[in-house]
C-alpha cells in the first residue's frame, strides 16, 4: 500500500512581461504527472534536461505552487497545506536540492546549517545535536573539522555532501533526492549510495531520485519513471526499462549513455546518430500534433507507456 | 595551424588559501601541458584541488586570501603573474571557462540574454544587431529550444541544465583558444551531454582549440578525451593517454577510481569505496605518498619516501612507486596485473 499518492499534478509558472509587468504567457513545467510512493521503495525520475523534474520535487515538498491536481499523504489531501507549521509533512518529507550552493545559507556555518531541522523537529540536549551532527557529517564522509567552516570554503561535491546531511539529519520518511551525486566523484558517490540504501532498509525510507545517471538509477530504483516535456513518455520497473523499452525517447536515452571504454568511441557515435534519425523519423507516432506526449498506456502491471491508441493497437 | 602546437605549459604550480594567517595549498606542484586541438580530462576525488587549478589558470582567486606561485605559460606570458587590466582582455576572449557552480557564475539579476551579448560586446566589434542575433545562436546550439523567451529570462527561471548550458554559450561565444570546462555536463540528460561534447568538438576542429576538461564522469572521459591527468590530494598521480590510462590504469587511487564504477548489472550489490576520508586542507599530508593512509594494507616499504613521477611507458607517468605492490585488500598480495 502506498503512504503517498500524487494525481494528476501540474505545475505552471506565469512568464510576466510588458510594460505592467502582467503575464504574457506561461511554462508548462509539469503537465499532467501521477506518482505512488510504497515504504521503502525507491522511485527514479529520469528526463531531458528542463522537462521539470526539479519542479515536481519542489513542488511535492512544497517550495512551488500547484497549478493543478493533488497530493494525499497517509490518508490527508496535503495539496494546500504542505508548509504547515508543525505538521508531520514537513518533516517526513526532505528534499536534497539540484543547487548544493545557493541551498546552502552562505553566512551560517556548517554545523548551524546541518543543525537546522534537528532544532525545528527535534528536541535534543546541545550535547545530543552535537553527537548527531557529528554522527552525520560520518556518514556523508567529512572531517569534524569542517563544522565551524562556512560553504564557500568546500568544493562542489563537499557542499553536496553538507546538503545531504542536513536532508538525513531527522529521520524523514521521503527524501526527494534530486540530482544528490553528481558533483561527488564515485568513491564518495559509492559511499553516500551504499548510505542511502542501508537507511532505507533499516528506516524503511522512501526516495525519489531524480538523476541524469542512468547507472545510478538503475542501482538505486526499483521504479522508473521517464519524463519528456512535463509528462511521462513511459514507466516500468527495472526490467522494463532498461531490457524492454516501449517509448522511442526511451530509447534515445539509453542509447546515449557513455561507455566506460575508449575503444569503438567512433563506432558508438556512429550508432547514436541513427538513433537520432529514427527519432526524428518516428517522431509523430509518439507526440501529438502539437508535441505533447500521449496519455500513458498500460503495458503490464508494472509498464507503462505513452503513445496514441492507433500504436497501441500495433504491438 | 600546427596540432601538436603547445598551447598552455603548467609548470610546478602553487594555489593556496589562507586559512588562520597560514597558507595551505589546494593545488600543490602540479605541471601539466595543453596542446592545440588536445582534449585534457582531469579526474580526481571531490576536494583533491580540480576546480581551484582551474580557477588558477583564468586568475580568478580572490587575491587577499588566495597565494599563487609558479608558471601558466601562454603566448611566452605567465598568467600566475599577470595583472588584472591585461588578464580582462585574454579571460573570455582567449580562454573561456564553463564554471562548476552554474548559479552563482550568473548575475541573478540581468537577464540571459544581456549576460551572454555582454562577453560579446567586450571583446568583439559585432553590431547590436549582429551580437542578438548571435545570442539566439548560442543557445540554440546548446539546445535551448526556445531561445527568444529564455534570452528574456533570469537565471532563476531556468532548469539547473538549462543555466549550465547558459555558462556553455557563454564560454563558447568568443571561440576561445582554450576552454577550461568545470563539470560541464553534470546537470545535463546523456542525449543533451552528447550533444554538448560534440559541438565542443565541432568548434575544437573549427579553431583548434584546446580544452581542459575536468569530470567525475569516466565515460564522458572515455567518449572524448585524448589524455588523462588523474588528480589526488592537490597532486597529480598519474598521466597517460586516454586508451592506455583506461586499459591499464596502475597508481592505486586510479585503479580504486575504476573500481567504484556502479556496473550496469549490480542492482543489489555494495559499491566499492574508498577507505578513509577525503583529507581537508589542513590536516593533508604533505610528505610522503599522499595516498597510502589510505590503502594501509600496503607496507609502508612500498612507497617512496619523496613519491615524484615515473615514465613506465613512453607518455605513461605515474607518481610513487607503489604501485607496483598494490592490490585490493580483499585480494592475495603480490601485482595483481
Ligand atoms: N575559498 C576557499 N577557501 C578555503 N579552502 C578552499 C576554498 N576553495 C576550496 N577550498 C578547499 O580546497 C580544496 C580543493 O577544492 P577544489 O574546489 O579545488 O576541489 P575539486 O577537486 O574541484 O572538488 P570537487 O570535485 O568536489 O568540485 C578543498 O579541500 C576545499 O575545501
Ligand atoms: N521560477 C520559474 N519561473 C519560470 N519558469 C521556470 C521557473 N523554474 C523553472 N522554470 C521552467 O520550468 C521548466 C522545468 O524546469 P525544471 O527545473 O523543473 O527542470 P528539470 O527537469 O529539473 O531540468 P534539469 O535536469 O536541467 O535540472 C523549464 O523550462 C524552466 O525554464
Ligand atoms: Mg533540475
Ligand atoms: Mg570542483
Amino acid at each position: 500500500m502506498s503512504f503517498m499518492q500524487i494525481n494528476d499534478l501540474k505545475v505552471y509558472y506565469p512568464i510576466r512581461g510588458g510594460f505592467f509587468n502582467t503575464v504574457v504567457d506561461q511554462v508548462t513545467a509539469v503537465d499532467g504527472i501521477s506518482l505512488e510512493f510504497e515504504k521503502g521503495k525507491a522511485y527514479g525520475l529520469v528526463g531531458e534536461s528542463g522537462c521539470g523534474k526539479s519542479t515536481t520535487g519542489k513542488s511535492i515538498i512544497g517550495l512551488e505552487k500547484i497549478t493543478s491536481g493533488s497530493i494525499v499523504y497517509e490518508g490527508q489531501n496535503v495539496t494546500h497545506n504542505r508548509r504547515g507549521r508543525g505538521s508531520s509533512y514537513n518533516r517526513d518529507i526532505q528534499m536534497i536540492f539540484q543547487d548544493a550552493h545557493s541551498s546552502l545559507n552562505p553566512r551560517k556555518r556548517v554545523q548551524d546549517i546541518i543543525a537546522e531541522p534537528i532544532r525545528n523537529f527535534l528536541n535534543l540536549s546541545p550535547d545530543e545535536e552535537k553527537r548527531r551532527i557529528n554522527e552525520l557529517l560520518a556518514i556523508v564522509g567529512m572531517n569534524e573539522d569542517a563544522k565551524l567552516k562556512y560553504p564557500h570554503e568546500f568544493s562542489g561535491g563537499q557542499k553536496q555532501r553538507i546538503g545531504i546531511a542536513r536532508a538525513i539529519a531527522c529521520n524523514p520518511k521521503l527524501i526527494i533526492a534530486d540530482e544528490p551525486v553528481s558533483a561527488l566523484d564515485l568513491s564518495v558517490q559509492a559511499q553516500v549510495l551504499n548510505f542511502m540504501k542501508d537507511i532505507q532498509q533499516e528506516f524503511g525510507l522512501s526516495y525519489l531520485f531524480i538523476s541524469h545517471d542512468l547507472g545510478v538509477v538503475k542501482h538505486m530504483c526499483d521504479h522508473i519513471s521517464i519524463m519528456y516535456k512535463g509528462r511521462f513518455v513511459e514507466s516500468g520497473n527495472r526490467q522494463d526499462i532498461y531490457t524492454n523499452p516501449q517509448h522511442i525517447y526511451t530509447k534515445r536515452l539509453l542509447s546515449a549513455i557513455p561507455d566506460v571504454n575508449p575503444v569503438g568511441r567512433e563506432e558508438r557515435k556512429k550508432e547514436r546518430i541513427e538513433v537520432e534519425a529514427n527519432y526524428t523519423a518516428n517522431h509523430k507516432n509518439y507526440y501529438d500534433e502539437n508535441g505533447k506526449v500521449f496519455d500513458l498506456k498500460k503495458l503490464s502491471t508494472t509498464h507503462f507507456v505513452a503513445m496514441s491508441a492507433h500504436e497501441k493497437g500495433g504491438i | 595551424m600546427n596540432s601538436t602546437e603547445q598551447l598552455l605549459s603548467i609548470n610546478n604550480l602553487h594555489t593556496g588559501f589562507r586559512i588562520k594567517d597560514t597558507y595551505f595549498d589546494a593545488v600543490d606542484g602540479v605541471s601539466i601541458s595543453l596542446k592545440r586541438n588536445e582534449i585534457l580530462a582531469v579526474v580526481g576525488e571531490s576536494g583533491c584541488g580540480k576546480s581551484t587549478l582551474a580557477t588558477s589558470i583564468i586568475g580568478l582567486h580572490d587575491h587577499n586570501k588566495t597565494r599563487v606561485e609558479g608558471e601558466i605559460i601562454y603566448k611566452g606570458i605567465n598568467l600566475a603573474k599577470l595583472d588584472e587590466e591585461k588578464f580582462n582582455k585574454i579571460r573570455g576572449e582567449e580562454i573561456g571557462m564553463i564554471f562548476q557552480d552554474p548559479l552563482s557564475a550568473l548575475n541573478p539579476l540581468m537577464r540571459i540574454g544581456d549576460q551572454i551579448e555582454e562577453g560579446l560586446a567586450f571583446h568583439t566589434k559585432m553590431s547590436k544587431e549582429q551580437r542578438e542575433k548571435r545570442v539566439f545562436e548560442l543557445l540554440d546550439q546548446v539546445g535551448i529550444s526556445n531561445p527568444k523567451r529564455i534570452a528574456k529570462q533570469f537565471p532563476h527561471q531556468l532548469s539547473g541544465g538549462m543555466r549550465q548550458r547558459v555558462i556553455i554559450a557563454i564560454a563558447i561565444s568568443c571561440k576561445p583558444n582554450i576552454i577550461i570546462a568545470d563539470e560541464p555536463t553534470t546537470a545535463l540528460d546523456v542525449t543533451i551531454q552528447a550533444q554538448i561534447l560534440d559541438l565542443l568538438k565541432d568548434l575544437q576542429a573549427e579553431t583548434g582549440a584546446g580544452i581542459v576538461l575536468i569530470t567525475h564522469d569516466l565515460g564522458v572521459v572515455a567518449e572524448v578525451a585524448d589524455r588523462v591527468a588523474v588528480m589526488y590530494a592537490g597532486q597529480i598521480i598519474e598521466e597517460a593517454s586516454v586508451e592506455e590510462l583506461f586499459a591499464n590504469p596502475l597508481h592505486p587511487y586510479t585503479r580504486s577510481l575504476f573500481n567504484s564504477i556502479p556496473q550496469m548489472n549490480s542492482e543489489n550489490e555494495k559499491l566499492q569505496v574508498i577507505q578513509g576520508i577525503v583529507p581537508s586542507l589542513t590536516n593533508l599530508p604533505r610528505t610522503g605518498c599522499r595516498f597510502s593512509a589510505r590503502i594501509p594494507w600496503i607496507s609502508e616499504g612500498m612507497h617512496e619516501e619523496n613519491p615524484t613521477m615515473h615514465e613506465v611507458s613512453p607518455g605513461h607517468l605515474v607518481r610513487c612507486t607503489c604501485w607496483q605492490h598494490f592490490h585490493f585488500e580483499s585480494e592475495e598480495g603480490g601485482i595483481t596485473r
